[in-house]
């Protein structure tokens, strides 16, 4: 029996295309893939990301237990601010990528991928165990008390605070900046709003109770038909993130694969201290990774890559190199994009490659990332 | 949906459709199949001479989210194909039973014809 999110009865209602999500039954599309991609690039789109589970963490220790078993440094965030960030096994592998807020001074939100939630459940409750400061810390996985929404868009911004019928308060444009997020009362609970997204547009996150998401969901609608506002599923949100080069776990990110290797160098504070996998990526970043994940663009017209396609170097003495992780057609460009791994002596941008597509290669240029720029 | 069916086309259960005239078919994919498929952005077709068996993969159809194999409805070896899919594939979604026809053939076993669905039978078989 597959998951369903509080949303399901309004995805059936909208005639969505439901598939199985990692155990979830999500909505693929509505009016479909193309159409709905071009309007969260040109409009706005809303979708349902109840199934991404929210794990707090409260508690005086709670800063030093999050900042050993995240890579990111947590010290660098004040109230009300979030960061991306992974969390590694010792081999440095990624256990998960995900958002981390500090909603208040000793306490954290946690958003994590649908399909990790027991695995990060157990990991956290595994290293909080062994964390010497673990009577300070107080660790739940409410992913199942609470909805999502994901607001994407570039005018999004002119209708959010039509969603909450609260004139006293500062309109949430202004208020919050990137990576932020905020309280707001809708129907007498409080919600939470951050304005990120995974599409490399404009937009708000909503995390809810429950049984309030739906009717979030229907007023949020409501107030960006004018606006162009569609419903947008999980193929969308595949297209957008793959244009903007944002990693999937599963796809780009496993166990066995660090976030230097997968080029999240960023996210990762070498010079904080001691975290869980420190070691094997200081190493990495002084000697080098074995593989590197690359961005690449079809270089002529052809059926769009697809993951687990290999990806094989050009040229007479050509030979197989890698694997695509995420691939296919992009609705904004109109050719074939994809991401994967190939040996970092061989990831130089503008380098000619090919995928392997049925049985035939098909000319690719690595190109940097990402893959899609606004504007 | 059977609005939409022409009177004149046979349906295999692959959802393919057939158009024959003066022993030459015509093959394409249903309004249904399209619909399903959604937004179709690549069209792989069989080369010019091919033999193809009916009931066999000869072509592939690519929507954004996945390939999907297209076969032969009929056996017999293909005469033209629609070269304007390669450039304009979502022809196969806005006319899929004319401007966005595949292949045609030059039928080897008539009779095969026979064992395909008429509109009705194909509305039927749809749920429509």
């Amino acid at each position: 029996m597959l998951k369903r999110t509080p949303l399901f009865a309004a995805h059936q209602k909208l005639g969505a295309r439901l598939i199985d999500f990692g155990g979830w039954e999500m909505p693929l599309h509505y009016s479909g893939i193309l159409d709905e991609h071009l309007a969260v690039r040109s409009a706005a789109g809303l979708f349902d990301i109840s199934h991404m589970g929210e794990i707090v963490v409260r508690g005086s220790a709670s800063p030093e237990f999050l900042n050993g078993v995240l890579t990111n440094d947590i010290r660098k965030l004040q109230n009300r601010h979030g960061q991306y960030t992974l969390m590694c096994n010792e081999r440095g592998g990624a256990i998960d990528d995900l958002y981390v807020y500090q909603v208040e001074a000793e306490e954290f939100l946690l958003i994590v991928n649908a399909s990790r939630i027991s695995a990060d459940a157990a990991w956290l409750t595994q290293q909080l165990a062994a964390f010497p400061g673990r009577s300070a810390v107080d660790l739940k996985n409410l992913s199942a008390d609470f909805g999502a929404l994901a607001l994407q868009g570039p005018k999004t911004a002119q209708f959010i605070d039509a969603c909450f019928s609260s004139p006293t308060s500062q309109s949430l444009a202004a208020a919050l900046r990137k990576n932020e997020i905020t309280r707001r009362e809708f129907l007498g609970r409080s919600i939470f709003i951050s304005r990120t997204g995974y599409t490399g547009e404009d937009g708000f996150e909503m995390v809810a109770p429950a049984e309030v998401t739906p009717a979030l969901w229907n007023k949020v609608l409501e107030a960006g038909a004018p606006f162009g506002l569609k419903p947008a599923g999980l193929g969308a949100r595949d297209t957008l993130r793959t244009e903007v080069c944002y990693p999937l776990y599963g796809h780009e990110l496993d166990e066995n694969t660090t976030p230097l290797e997968a080029g999240l160098g960023v996210f990762v504070a070498l010079a904080k201290g001691e975290f869980m996998g420190r070691s094997v990526l200081a190493e990495q970043k002084a000697r080098g990774t074995t593989k590197k994940l690359v961005a690449f663009k079809s270089a002529e017209k052809s059926a769009p890559p697809r993951p687990d396609y290999p990806i094989w170097s050009a040229g007479p003495d050509r030979r197989p190199i890698g694997r695509v992780t995420s691939g296919t057609q992009s609705p904004s460009l109109g050719i074939g994009i994809g991401l994967g791994y190939v040996p970092p002596e061989m990831s130089a941008a503008n380098s000619p490659i090919a995928i392997e597509i049925r049985g035939k290669h098909s000319p690719a240029t690595i190109v940097p990332k990402p893959l899609y720029r606004k504007g | 949906m059977s609005a939409s069916i022409p009177p004149d086309v046979k349906h295999a259960k692959t959802h393919e459709w057939v158009r024959v005239r003066d022993g030459l078919a015509t093959v394409g994919i249903s309004d249904h199949a399209q619909h399903e498929l959604t937004d179709v952005v690549f069209v792989e077709l069989p080369a010019v001479g091919r033999a193809l068996l009916a009931g066999a993969a000869c072509a592939v159809v690519e929507s954004v989210k996945t390939a999907s194999d297209i076969y032969s409805p009929v056996s017999g070896e293909v005469t033209a194909v629609n070269q304007q899919l390669l450039q304009h594939p979502e022809l196969v979604n806005s006319d899929p039973y004319g401007a966005g026809w595949f292949f045609q053939v030059k039928l080897s076993r008539p009779a095969e014809l026979d064992a395909l669905l008429n509109p009705a039978d194909y509305s039927r078989e749809i749920g429509a």
